[in-house]
């Protein structure tokens, strides 16, 4: 099964199991990791699944959409690497997937 | 005591069941406010859930309109902004319209990119760093309101805790005069009274002229503050912001009518709904006594179940198809946030007051998409603040009779819940 780390923004490390075809956010859920919300059950509606996808990773886990675009809008601290994490969904191609979490969700 | 009054209401809901279900189902109107003052609409939504989820009303109270009840469609709705438009120009985000000659902008009723525009300017002050600012303060002012209340004796927890407590969070955000402080409840419920309701005894007039009397209040702090360096209350930065520093006197009514209102009777209506939810279901209290850490997950599930905003309106601005129903251009579409939060189809045991849910914030009370409630995330440190501090004083306090609800199909509150304090 492919692997996801999540770093905390105090440099915390977490790496977890994700399986093909759940996004990045459930993986978080399930697997309790702290600093990740997705209030929205993963329908790209709420904003609280901000993380920053690492450098290396950035092609292979594509773009933001228009949605995901409009709802990072209202996020604090968004930058160029900024992704909603249920947006990301997992395959083969992304295993060893690094994202950041952002400070805070709201 | 608790189980006593239950039974009450009771009955009430279950004879609404019987009607909701023989009458004929075109006729179902859910603007009827009289529903949410004896808490009988339960069995309509649940009726228009199974049976006609995209629910077409031709004669209703303020003219006709959809009903949304699901949680998936409500979802749809709400998500799609393209097609479901909030400018209070068509109508705005209640059921029934905004008046047209006195349309208030505000945010919450404006499409993009104005929206955002004006959302982002208002939203730093409940970020983080600001929230843990303001929980200091909120935890402070709880502190006395608490220790000031009396025990062994029955008071109203609506006027001596909810509304006091929301009022000071309130100046708080403002920077509000203190003593002046109840002006914002006035003037918050002012603003969402019903006054088209024949058992209302205001008039669109006074309605007004209590807002024009707001707006004359806060051009007065917009004045002080402008000539001042920037602060971290919410005038200042209005402003002073860029995008909101030249906005027109009815534009900045409207904007401090909508933190008014959106920050204030909804908490108030949480912190009401909380203490009666768990007079209701004595093993909850029990468990919380028990684990006081689950106020964490409490918090959201006292804003599901209350859902203090019952509905928000959409207009749709083309022909659109939605759970098979054809809307078409210019209808009015209403999202029943209070049936989708109990659409058991998604939420499991919906009916039930859970403490401890494992998703307990999936729930709709603060809408989803770009117009989520922006302070969503200060409401519940409000609660969180509240349960904390009552629990580390008293175990128990007893709800001692039915509340007086507010009669609204719109705000979902409380106007008066007698409790004691054992001691």
């Amino acid at each position: 099964m492919p692997r996801v780390t999540f770093v905390e923004p105090n440099g915390t490390k977490h790496q977890v199991e994700v399986a093909t075809g759940y996004s990045v956010m459930e993986g978080a859920l399930n697997n309790s990791i702290r600093g990740i919300d997705g209030d929205c059950g993963g329908n790209c509606a709420c904003g609280t699944c901000h993380v920053y996808v690492a450098a290396e990773w950035r092609e292979r886990t594509g773009v933001q959409s228009g949605m995901e675009h409009d709802m990072l809008e209202f996020a604090e601290g968004v930058r160029e690497d900024s992704r909603l994490c249920c947006q990301i969904e997992m395959s083969d191609a992304l295993d060893g997937l690094v994202v950041h979490i952002a400070d805070s969700q709201h | 005591m608790a189980t006593a009054f239950k039974h009450t209401e009771d009955e009430a809901i279950e004879a609404a069941r019987s009607v909701a279900y023989s009458m004929p189902i075109e006729d179902i109107d859910m603007t009827d406010s009289s529903r949410f003052f004896d808490n009988t609409h339960w069995a309509f939504f649940e009726r228009l859930r199974k049976e006609a989820p995209v629910h077409y009303c031709a004669n209703g109270r303020f003219g006709p309109f959809w009903s949304v009840t699901r949680y998936k469609d409500i979802m749809a709705v709400d998500t799609n902004h393209a097609v479901f438009s909030s400018d209070a120009h068509l109508g705005g985000i209640t059921a029934k319209d905004q008046d047209d000659d006195f349309i208030l902008p505000m945010f919450i009723a404006m499409d993009q990119p104005k929206h955002d525009v004006q959302r982002k300017a208002v939203s730093p002050i409940v970020a983080p760093a600001n929230l843990a600012v303001l929980e200091v303060l909120i935890r402070e002012r709880a502190q006395k309101i608490f220790d000031d209340l009396p025990i062994n004796e029955p008071f109203d927890w609506v006027d001596r805790v909810s509304i006091e407590l929301t009022t000071q969070m309130l100046a708080t955000l403002f920077d509000f005069p203190w003593e002046d402080r109840r002006m914002l409840t006035h003037w918050s419920d002012v603003a969402t009274t019903d006054v088209s309701s024949p058992d209302v005894n205001m008039t669109r007039d006074e309605q007004r002229a209590t807002a024009i009397e707001c707006l004359v209040y806060f051009t007065g702090l917009w004045n002080e503050r402008v000539n001042a360096p920037p602060a971290g209350d919410l005038v200042s930065m209005l402003a002073h912001s860029p995008a909101t520093r030249d906005m027109q006197p009815m534009e900045y009514l409207g904007n401090l009518l909508l933190l008014i209102v959106g920050g204030n009777d909804t908490t108030r209506n949480s912190i009401t709904g909380g203490l009666l939810f768990l007079n209701e279901n004595p093993a909850e209290y029990q468990k919380l006594r028990d684990n006081p850490a689950l106020i964490e997950t409490m918090v959201p599930e006292i804003i599901r179940y209350q859902t203090p905003l019952a509905h928000m309106r959409r207009t749709a601005l083309q022909d659109t198809i939605l759970g098979g129903q054809h809307i078409k251009k210019g209808d009015r579409v209403v999202m029943w946030y209070v049936s989708g939060n109990r659409d058991e189809t998604e939420i499991e045991n919906a009916d039930d007051f859970i403490i401890d849910r494992a998703r307990p914030r999936q729930h709709l009370s603060f809408g989803f998409g770009i117009h989520r409630c922006v302070g969503n995330r200060l409401a519940e440190m409000q609660l969180k603040i509240v349960w904390e501090e009552i629990l580390k004083r008293w175990p128990m306090i007893e709800v001692l009779e039915p509340p007086v609800r507010v009669q609204s199909a719109f705000v979902k509150g409380y106007e008066r819940m007698m409790v004691r304090i054992p001691g």
